[in-house]
């Protein structure tokens, strides 16, 4: 049953994705970003990561995707369509293609008999527990990082006096 | 007191060395130290002369090695050695120094080298004491080079004059010619007798361990030197010109000491002599050759040193031929006398020059009433040299003519010949000590009565004069005939020679009165004297001017080819050849330098610099395209990299 | 099911998101790129999640940590996109490209 829903959900991230590095509208591509990460978000789901599935939603949907039409707006993104694809394309397709050859490769030859079983999904209080008892030091560090950026975003995009 | 003889020497060396360093500071400017040694040597030659006639008949011998050389245990020693002989010359040089260095403190007063003066005086009579006390032939050698060298010194005082200096070259040169040969000599005796000590070679020669040949060999390379050093001939041309020097240095090295040093040097080696009849006869006729010579030049000479300086190659000849004819203790005997009356007449001239400032006689005259002290006894000296009864040259004199008289009888055409030359000499003496005595102090005066003013001269002068004159006197009455002849006593070699021969006494007298007495008549009466330039003996008057011509033989002969055409060769090699060698090295090493600079300095090692160099610009150059400044190349960039590692991880695993 | 699909779909993704850093013209779709590659290791530390539940949740963890620092990054980088709008009045990365020789 989950091999189906993954099938599904897969091929629906794999369009998205290629859609969003050959498109040539900067609207379609953030639309297409927004699928790939709903797409993934409904993988969490299926492998039983409750929390991270609608954290993604939260922050990478909601917050992200915003932040990048915000983006796209204020650098006067020119609407429709419009020559993307820098010259290095070839070498990029090239890097691409080995790094895809390259991992699933490994991947596929070091995996490639086990099975994952499906239980009850984990829950936030496990996870909670989790992040505040072992993973607690990554945690402030990770906060840590958030503050910093968040003042270096202000402080970088400031209008100058 | 024998002990001490090795000091004899040594005080004036070392006075020379305290002059040379601090003479000048002192008030009388060194010759304090000067005459202080020389005493101080005369009172231990005193010492030891008395001692040895005491002991005649040894002879005391101390010496200590050197160095070694060779193997075999051959050495070099030092060392002293003190018989009759070395005894007399002892008290000879001393004493004659003494008087010398006294006089000299008048006559050299005010010069501009005073003090160098006194030091050379002391090296001189420090070395010629070396040459007398030494024991071996090494030790007379520098004895002997050391004389040779105070004497060029000496002659050459005044070399501000170019001739004092050439004259003192010439002296040097000239016996340098004989000491090559006496070199030679040495070496022989060494390699013959296997040691240069003296004693060690005479007994060797002795017992018979020495080839005949050999021996002559040795004594005619010997007797070279004493050619040299005692001017006989053929190279007796130096002592003439050796006048330049001080009167005084004539004196006392060219009339009373070094000059004898050449006949000491045979009287020392008489052993290996007396072996070599060959030798004995070469010697002998030299002396007989040079005697009548030097006379005969002694009589035409204006400047009155230059009387003096042949008078004494004629006596040394004397002593030489005696030597020859087998006459030891007559030759020694004349050493010891030549000495007193010799030196005597060289100070008296000194002494006159002083008051009428000049040499020349043909400038003098009458000075007998102003310098009678003077006068007196340098006629004391001239009959000493002439040998007039009882003065000192009679004696010694007598006992050489009757010593080749002796040797005549005895069968030796040699001794027939040596005794003829004899009586000859002894009648030009003669005569020319009267022309000399006539001339300078009899007649009218001939120089200058506006800027000459002559007057006896100061006690330090003529204080030595006297004590010569006494000496004059009496030191031939130790050589009296028969039993009285103390000398004999001293000073001999194997039996005592009986050469006093009374008939021969009296020949020889009557031959210096004539002598006397034709000297002063002709020269007395100058008109004769320009007669002889126009008499039929012209020629010969001539020949005696120009000394037999020896000097323009030598000197076209000799000296002038070397110094002009051999000199211009030797130039022309050294320009040419010698330079054109060492140019050639020169431009090698520059054309060579310059090939490497250009063809590898520059080139490889400067191209290999530079080319690193370029080449690292040419890399640059290159790899700066990488530069793209686009973020996405060097991201792939970075991709690539690590799909790079993973693979490599993926293959080595 | 077999994990071996998903992981090779993360991978996919991965290279995707690689293409579209090294290809694309405009700074914001490179961004959108990243934010690609960044949710492709998501989904693998999620999967092993599965895989290593016995031992950890550090799977989980770690996925979380990765959204909040992604998120963190998209920030700086829009607003350095948006001062080189602001100085160059392009955010085309060919015409930014002044550190070039």
């Amino acid at each position: 049953m989950q091999q189906v829903v993954f099938g599904i959900v897969a091929a629906l991230i794999v369009f998205a994705a290629v859609r969003l590095v050959t498109t040539r509208n900067l609207v379609h591509g953030a639309l297409y970003l927004l699928g790939v990460l709903a797409g993934v978000a409904i993988l969490f789901l299926l492998f039983l990561a409750e929390f991270v599935a609608w954290v993604q939603v939260l922050v990478y949907i909601g917050a992200v995707v915003v932040l990048l039409l915000f983006g796209l707006m204020l650098t006067r993104a020119p609407i429709g369509h419009m020559a993307l694809d820098s010259q290095t394309r070839p070498l990029a397709a090239v890097v691409a293609l080995a790094t895809f050859g390259i991992t699933s490769t490994i991947v596929w030859k070091a995996f490639k008999g086990q099975t994952i079983h499906f239980s009850k999904p984990d829950t936030v209080n496990t996870l909670g527990e989790a992040i505040f008892s072992r993973y607690v030091l990554p945690f402030e560090i990770v906060s840590v990082v958030l503050l910093a950026a968040l003042v270096g975003a202000v402080v970088l995009a400031r209008k100058e006096e | 007191m024998r002990a001490y003889a090795w000091l004899i020497p040594v005080f004036p060396l070392l006075s020379f060395f305290l002059i040379v360093f601090f003479g000048k500071r002192l008030p009388r400017k060194g010759h304090e130290i000067g005459i202080l040694a020389i005493a101080a040597s005369l009172l231990v030659s005193l010492g030891v002369f008395f001692q040895q006639i005491a002991h005649s008949e040894q002879t005391y011998e101390r010496s200590v090695t050197w160095f070694r050389f060779g193997e075999g245990g051959r050495f070099v020693e030092l060392g002293v050695h003190i018989d009759g002989l070395a005894a007399v010359m002892f008290v000879v040089v001393c004493t004659v120094s003494l008087l010398v260095q006294i006089y000299s403190t008048e006559y050299m007063r005010d010069d501009v080298r005073y003090t160098w003066y006194y030091a050379c005086l002391s090296l001189f009579t420090g070395s010629m004491l070396n040459l007398v006390i030494a024991n071996n032939l090494i030790q007379l050698l520098i004895g002997w080079e050391g004389v040779g060298l105070a004497s060029y010194l000496l002659i050459g005082h005044w070399h501000e004059e170019r001739a004092n200096s050439n004259a003192a070259m010439k002296a040097f040169i000239t016996t340098r010619i004989g000491d090559v040969g006496f070199m030679f000599g040495i070496f022989v005796l060494f390699w013959a007798a296997g040691s240069f000590n003296i004693a060690h070679i005479t007994s060797v020669v002795a017992a018979g361990g020495v080839a005949r040949g050999t021996l002559t060999w040795a004594a005619v390379l010997l007797f070279c030197g004493a050619i040299g050093k005692s001017a006989q001939v053929p190279l007796q041309v130096w002592l003439p010109d050796a006048m330049a020097g001080p009167t005084p240095v004539s004196a006392l090295i060219h009339a009373a000491t070094m000059v004898v040093a050449g006949v000491y040097l045979v009287a020392r080696m008489y052993g290996v002599f007396n072996a070599s009849p060959a030798a004995l006869n070469e010697v002998a006729i030299i002396g007989a050759i040079t005697m009548v010579m030097a006379a005969g030049l002694a009589l035409v000479q204006d400047d009155i040193k230059k009387v003096l300086a042949y008078s004494t190659i004629s006596q040394l000849a004397y002593m030489v031929a005696a030597l020859g004819v087998g006459a030891y203790t007559a030759s020694v005997f004349h050493i010891w006398t030549h000495a007193w009356f010799k030196a005597l007449l060289f100070l008296g001239v000194g002494s006159v020059s002083h008051a009428v400032h000049s040499f020349s006689m043909s400038k003098m005259g009458g000075l007998r009433k102003q310098m009678p002290t003077t006068f007196k006894t340098y006629v004391i000296g001239s009959l000493a040299l002439a040998g007039l009864f009882p003065l000192a040259g009679f004696w010694s004199k007598d006992d050489i003519i009757g010593g080749a008289y002796h040797a005549a009888r005895a069968g030796s055409s040699v001794g027939w010949f040596v005794f003829l030359a004899a009586l000859a000499t002894a009648f030009l003496t003669a005569a020319y000590v009267a022309r000399m005595i006539a001339l300078t102090f009899y007649g009218k005066p001939k120089y200058d009565p506006e800027h000459v003013h002559p007057h006896e001269s100061p006690k330090a002068m003529t204080g030595p004069l006297v004590f010569l004159a006494f000496m004059a006197i009496v030191s031939g009455f130790l050589g009296l005939p028969g039993k009285l002849n103390l000398f004999a006593d001293w000073v001999r070699f194997g039996e005592v020679e009986h050469s006093f021969n009374l008939a021969l006494a009296g020949v020889s007298t009557l031959l210096a009165v004539s002598g006397l007495y034709l000297g002063w008549t002709i020269f007395r009466m100058n008109k004769v004297r320009i007669d002889l330039a126009r008499s039929p003996l012209a020629w010969f008057y001539t020949l005696l001017q120009r000394r037999y011509y020896f000097d323009d033989l030598y000197f076209n002969g000799i000296v002038h080819p070397i110094s002009g055409p051999i000199a211009r060769a030797a130039y022309w090699t050294n320009q040419k050849v010698l330079d054109a060698v060492i140019n050639f090295a020169g431009a090698a090493a520059v054309s060579l330098g310059k090939g490497l600079y250009n063809g590898v300095d520059q080139p490889i090692i400067d191209g290999a610099v530079n080319g690193l160099a370029t080449g690292a610009g040419a890399a640059g150059n290159g790899l700066k395209f990488w530069q793209t400044g686009n973020v996405q190349i060097y991201a792939a960039g970075l991709f690539v990299g690590i799909a790079v590692f993973v693979g490599v991880f993926l293959i080595r695993s | 099911m077999p994990v071996a699909p998903v992981l090779v779909l993360s991978s996919f993704l991965f290279s995707v998101g690689i293409y579209g850093v090294l290809a694309r013209r405009n700074a914001v779709l490179v961004l959108m790129s990243i934010e690609v590659m960044l949710n492709a290791v998501n989904i693998n530390l999620v999967v092993f999640n599965l895989l290593l539940r016995s031992i950890s949740y550090i799977g989980q963890v770690f996925a979380l940590f990765v959204i909040t620092i992604a998120a963190a990054e998209l920030g700086v980088g829009l607003a350095i996109v948006i001062l080189i709008f602001r100085n160059r009045a392009t955010v085309s990365i060919d015409e930014v490209s002044l550190m070039k020789w």
